[in-house]
C-alpha cells in the first residue's frame, strides 16, 4: 500500500477524530460534533501548513 | 431547605477489568460495559489504523537504541495484543525503506496511543466518572 501524503493525512484524521470524539465527549451528538471538528482541524491545519512550507521554500 | 447532591453509585468489583481488556483489544473495555457502538467504532478505528500502518510497511519497534526508539516502542506497546501478534508473526518492516513506510510507522505508534486513551475512557465508564 502506497498512499499519497494527503490520503495518509485524511486516513489519520478520520481514525484519530473518531477516537477523540468518543473519548472526549459524553453524548452521541456531542461526540459527532467534536469528532467532525477534530477532523476539520487535522486536515485544515495540514493544508495550511503545507501551503506555508511551500511558500517559505520558494 | 437545601437539597444535598446525590452521590454516584460506588463501582463494585474489579474496576480495572475494562482498562486491561481495552488495552489488550481495542474497544473490548467498552464491549464489557455494553457500549457496543462505541466499542465497534474504536475497534474499527484503532485496528484499521494499526493494520493500515502494517500495510504501508511501517516499522514495529522491537527495542530501544535511542530516545526516539524508546518513545516509538512506548507508543507501539499501547496496541496490546496487536503488538504482541505482530512481534510473534514478524509483521512490519525492520527498517524504513520507502516514504509510505514512514507514514505507516507513525500510524502504528499513534494507534497505540489512541488505544491507551480508549482504555482509560473505558476505565472512566467503569468507575462512573463518565457516562
Amino acid at each position: 500500500m502506497n498512499p499519497s501524503h494527503f490520503s495518509a493525512v485524511l486516513l489519520f484524521a478520520l481514525f484519530a477524530s473518531v477516537v477523540f470524539g468518543i473519548t472526549m465527549r459524553d453524548t452521541a451528538q456531542k461526540m459527532l460534533r467534536y469528532g467532525a471538528w477534530c477532523f476539520v482541524l487535522f486536515t485544515g491545519s495540514a493544508i495550511v501548513l503545507s501551503w506555508a512550507m511551500f511558500l517559505i521554500a520558494r | 431547605m437545601a437539597t444535598t447532591p446525590q452521590k454516584a453509585a460506588e463501582p463494585t468489583g474489579f474496576v480495572y477489568g475494562p482498562l486491561i481488556a481495552g488495552w489488550l483489544i481495542p474497544g473490548a473495555g467498552h464491549f464489557l460495559q455494553r457500549k457496543w457502538g462505541r466499542g465497534a467504532l474504536l475497534l474499527a478505528s484503532i485496528g484499521g489504523m494499526f493494520f493500515l500502518g502494517l500495510a504501508m510497511q511501517g516499522k514495529v519497534y522491537s527495542g530501544a537504541h535511542d530516545i526516539l526508539d524508546l518513545l516509538g516502542l512506548a507508543g507501539d506497546l499501547g496496541n496490546g495484543l496487536f503488538f504482541a501478534l505482530s512481534r510473534i508473526a514478524g509483521w512490519g518492516a525492520d527498517s524504513i525503506q520507502v516514504t509510505s513506510a514512514d507514514y505507516g510507522t507513525r500510524f502504528i505508534v499513534v494507534a497505540g496511543l489512541l488505544n491507551v486513551m480508549a482504555a482509560v475512557d473505558a476505565h472512566n465508564l467503569a468507575t462512573g466518572r463518565k457516562k
